[in-house]
């Protein structure tokens, strides 16, 4: 099979790009982004292949294992997950070719990017534990590697090293996980595992395990935490590959893991994914409407949304343990044109969040404003995903979104009395996640890009070079594509939902036009993008031509207006921090504990007023701060254990010894 | 579907052409009522076609530091506003593009408007631009939610989440009356003032700097832009209206199978109800004050926790009955 060859020499062609990166030093380390972008594509075309076309990719590798050798298989979910991933990686490296070839490039991450991006391939295709933990590791570590780049700054190496333990621990949990799935007889092979359904008390372990080892790589709350710290630490196109990429690898490691190696699901595996996912949504963005750093409020956005995404799971698996295939189907469309969606316009977000970090050195949006006006291709791009990112229509984020209240509609039909208390509470939340959404990148936008300069650096802003708009362009235009033409994106994917949950969107195309979008039935459930955005096409025109005709069509230049007191400062400007500040006192009250103090100086006193607000993070507090104190303190006590005398080494040695002895004669 | 599609297109095109022209009525009718109960004479009901029309004539003064987005806005605002108020059945329900967007992508498109007027309020970048958009995201975080429960509450009793097909449903058992409808009803009612800026919400009419939100958004606006402003503003009173009234009085209103004749006494009909609730919310007005700003998440909290109250009983009820 030719697709076989075109894969393996792909990448093939990332671990040689990675290598050679290793030896050469300076501009020469420019080759790495035209071979990633044609690497990726190539993946990508093959996945495309694989999607669209049935059947499967298999290889067999003598390594790996004694006995067992490296199993790789490419089926229909995997390369829906590849597109997604090629997709970001295809972005990123086009991005990528723009940088200054003299000063940008560092063999700090030239020569880690094609590595990385090969690992997330790897942990798609690998059809047996060892491969996928493998990979998995190698995943992790490499962008590790990619956080702690920038090393001498104490922020980032703050992040890498909470990363790396959050990284350990889900690796740890993942591998507790395929113990569990490959049972006594341990048979690592996936198709092993999938003729060998596991016992349901192992089941329930083995989903909470994949739940701690996917989540913590997905910044499900409350395992998030390192999450906002890292992927903001690494360059931008890493921070978009991250955000828009690597989370997906965690969605499919789930989703490999719940829908394909455990067996038939019961309902209540539903419930974990559900609320953890509608907490994480709810609780992410309330993260992101209240920080003041562009790229870590576009990492707390992308918690909210593998939030969601695991709500849209939850539901498929409740859906399909119940027998309803139909509603398992949207749950699940919702799920992964989410992933699709989300890694579009995240990794639009990310780029353009770098663009702005390249023309201006900063990222608080406190310190930016009016980059409309500078950097006018970027601000075009940025609105777009931004508009996707808050679920408005046409744009494609809204396309999931809609599947997925179709899906929590559909959840009154659910037998389960827990379920039933669930679906309205989790509508509740996703309609609330919306709404802080919408309120969250209007904030962004309106700081970063509208209003007038608030520091030198934004006022002397300029556009990025060609190939990042074109990296942002592209992306910019699937986002408007991918909310057209949903319909289709949901039919090409049918061969996935039939793996997964063993029923597609069924009445695809049935509906009005044939790019209308139905859930269930054509009866019930319509969303027509393309004719929605022609009416508002054809009404904007037509208010156009009919103002231009009436009106005076007159128009001056003039100063604001403000009321009448316009302030030539800046900092008369509503800011990122006032923006949020009913926010605050709204949501915050409750959720961060917030205190605003204000202290005024009396009158005649020409002190400045001083005004501070304190926000408690409760999950960093609980799960966190406190175990990291414990871990420290016992250290500490043990630390005596290092200068006992010989005599009481051996009381302990014999000590031990008892115990294991009456341990083991318990026992047998 | 009795009519020819040429029939049915030109009654979608009708219902498009009448909620725009009626817009500014109700408003009048509105301003005229409130004007009689506080014993002042009012201007006449027209003044509101008087008003867009002389806004229309004016000049435009744009701010200097203003960008495309600021003067591309407007349309955009008024023709997202203008398709949501045409997809609400108003005379008859299942007109020719009604299934184009159900009632989940009503609040979106509604949603999209209102994002981009408070992107427009930033633009140039004033304090008072900031405060109005700042407030209208934090109200619209509480009313968003609560409208889309309610429209999900809807849906499930409807067996649909299509307008047409939700408004069949109410018009073929008027009196089915429940307990989650009436909460929906009351969070539909609160829902439809705080998004329409009315009082207790945001007062329409004041420009004092520390009650405004709508109008701060909206400061730097004037001439044609302001008109089209305006004009959606009037559009999405009439939306809620219509969405009131097809909900929860539909009576009137011709199905999806009437044909013309059916359709004018529709129309007849949808606007004295239009009239009537245009009459109520200024009754309304004049009786109950103004509230400071962070009264407001509690007034539209309660919108929210009843439609979720609404779409607990409904998925309850539901359950039971399977």
């Amino acid at each position: 099979m030719p697709e076989l060859y075109v894969s393996g020499a792909a990448l093939g062609a990332l671990a040689v790009a990675a290598a050679v990166a290793t030896l050469v030093r300076g501009p020469a380390l420019a080759f790495v982004y035209p071979l990633s972008a044609l690497a990726a594509l190539m993946l990508g075309v093959v996945d495309l292949r694989v999607l669209l076309g049935g059947g499967e990719l298999t290889a067999q590798l003598p390594i790996g294992l004694p006995g067992v050798g490296l199993h790789l298989r490419l089926d229909a979910l995997s390369a829906f997950f590849g597109i997604v991933i090629n997709g970001g990686i295809l972005a990123a490296s086009v991005y990528g070719m723009g940088f200054d070839r003299a000063k940008e490039l560092t063999p700090r991450v030239e020569p880690l990017f094609p590595l990385f991006a090969a690992a997330m391939n790897l942990v798609l295709i690998a059809d047996d534990a060892y491969a996928f933990l493998f990979s998995w590791e190698l995943m992790s570590l490499t962008s590790w590697a990619l956080v702690v780049a920038r090393h001498t700054d104490p922020e980032s190496r703050r992040a890498s090293y909470l990363y790396l333990i959050m990284a350990a621990i889900g690796t740890s949990a993942l591998l507790f996980a395929f113990g569990g799935l490959a049972g006594p007889a341990g048979g690592y092979g996936f198709d092993t595992i999938r003729a060998h359904p596991p016992h349901p008390l192992v089941a329930a372990l083995v989903l909470a395990a994949a739940l701690v080892g996917c989540g913590s790589k997905g910044g499900l709350i409350p395992l998030h935490a390192w999450l906002p710290l890292a992927h903001p630490a690494a360059p931008s196109h890493v921070s978009a590959l991250m955000s828009g990429v690597m989370t997906k690898v965690a969605v499919y490691g789930f989703v490999r893991i719940a829908f394909d190696l455990l067996g038939p699901p019961s309902w209540w595996w539903a419930l974990p994914p559900i609320v953890l996912g509608a907490v994480t949504a709810v609780l992410g963005l309330l993260y992101a409407v209240l920080d003041r750093d562009l790229k870590r409020v576009l990492a707390y956005s992308t918690i909210e949304n593998i939030g969601v995404i695991f709500v849209a799971l939850g539901l498929a698996l409740a859906f399909r343990a119940n027998g309803q295939h139909e509603g398992a189907a949207v749950a699940m469309a919702a799920a992964l044109l989410h992933v699709l969606n989300h890694s579009w316009f995240k990794s639009l977000l990310f780029l353009g969040a770098g663009a702005v970090l390249h023309a201006t050195g900063r990222r608080d949006l406190d310190g930016l404003g009016g980059l409309i006006h500078r950097m006018p291709r970027t601000a075009v791009f940025f609105l777009v995903g931004a508009l996707a990112a808050s679920a408005l229509p046409p744009l494609n984020g809204f396309v999931s979104e809609w599947l997925l209240f179709q899906a929590v509609i559909a959840g009154h039909t659910l037998p389960q009395a827990a379920l039933h208390f669930a679906a309205p509470a989790i509508g509740a939340m996703l309609a609330l996640a919306a709404a802080l959404a919408a309120a969250c990148f209007v904030r962004v936008y309106g700081t970063a890009f509208l209003g007038r300069p608030r520091s030198v650096e934004a006022a002397r802003a300029h556009d990025v070079p060609l190939a990042q708009q074109i990296a942002m362009g592209g992306l910019a235009f699937l986002c408007i594509l991918g909310g057209l033409l949903g319909s289709v994106l949901a039919a090409a994917i049918a061969p996935v939902l039939r793996v997964l949950v063993g029923a597609d969107l069924s009445s695809a195309g049935s509906g009005p036009t044939p790019l209308s979008l139905v859930a269930f039935d054509p009866a019930r459930s319509v969303y027509d993008a393309p004719v929605i955005a022609l009416f508002v096409a054809i009404a904007s025109i037509t208010t156009l031509l009919v103002v231009h005709r009436l009106s005076a069509r007159r128009t001056r230049r003039g100063p604001a207006w403000d009321c009448g007191f316009p302030d030539p400062s800046p900092a008369t400007q509503y800011t990122a921090s006032s923006f949020a500040q009913p926010l605050r006192r709204v949501y915050g009250a409750v959720v961060f504990a917030a205190r605003e103090t204000v202290v005024m100086p009396p009158p005649g006193d020409n002190r400045p007023a001083q005004f501070s607000v304190v926000l408690t993070d409760y999950v960093w507090r609980a799960l966190y701060a406190a175990p990291g104190r414990a871990v420290l303190r016992l250290s500490e006590r043990l630390n005596t254990l290092q200068f006992l005398s010989i005599r009481r080494y051996l009381v302990l040695m014999f000590g031990a010894l008892v115990i294991l002895l009456s341990i083991a004669a318990v026992m047998i | 579907m009795t009519s020819g599609p040429a029939v049915q297109f030109l009654a979608q095109g009708a219902q498009m052409f009448f909620v725009l022209l009626i817009a500014p009525l109700a408003v009048g009718v509105v301003r005229r009522v409130k004007a009689r109960l506080m014993r002042r004479q009012g201007a006449p009901l027209l003044q509101g076609y008087r008003d867009l029309a002389k806004l229309l004539r004016k000049e435009s003064v744009v701010a200097e530091n203003a960008s495309w987005l600021f003067r591309a806005a407007p349309s955009l605002i008024f023709a997202l506003t203008w398709v949501a108020a045409a997809l609400i059945p108003s005379f008859a329900s299942g007109l020719m593009f009604n299934w184009a967007a159900d009632v989940v992508a009503l609040v979106a498109l509604l949603g999209a408007a209102r994002a981009l007027l408070a992107l427009a309020g930033m633009d140039v970048g004033t304090s008072f631009g900031g405060i109005g958009s700042s407030r209208e995201m934090m109200i619209a975080t509480l009313a968003e939610p609560a409208m889309m429960l309610i429209v999900l509450t809807l849906s499930i009793a409807a067996g649909t989440t299509r307008l047409a097909g939700v408004a069949d449903f109410f018009i073929a058992e008027p009196l089915a009356v429940r307990v989650s409808m009436a909460l929906s009803l009351l969070a539909l009612v609160i829902v439809a003032l705080a998004e329409n800026a009315r009082i207790p919400v945001d007062n329409p009419v004041t420009h004092l700097e520390l009650t405004m939100v709508h109008e701060a958004m909206v400061l730097e606006y004037s001439g044609r832009h302001l008109a089209l402003i305006e004009a959606a503003g009037m559009l999405k009173l009439v939306l809620y209206l219509s969405l009131l009234i097809c909900l929860f009085a539909p009576f009137g209103m011709a199905p999806s199978t009437a044909g013309v004749g059916g359709w004018a006494v529709g129309l007849l009909v949808w606007t004295a109800k239009l009239m009537g609730g245009a009459a109520l919310l200024g009754v309304w007005e004049v009786s109950i004050a103004k509230m400071r700003v962070f009264r407001l998440p509690d007034f539209v909290g309660i919108a929210f926790v009843f439609a979720f109250l609404a779409i607990l009983l409904a998925f309850l009820s539901r359950g039971a009955i399977e």
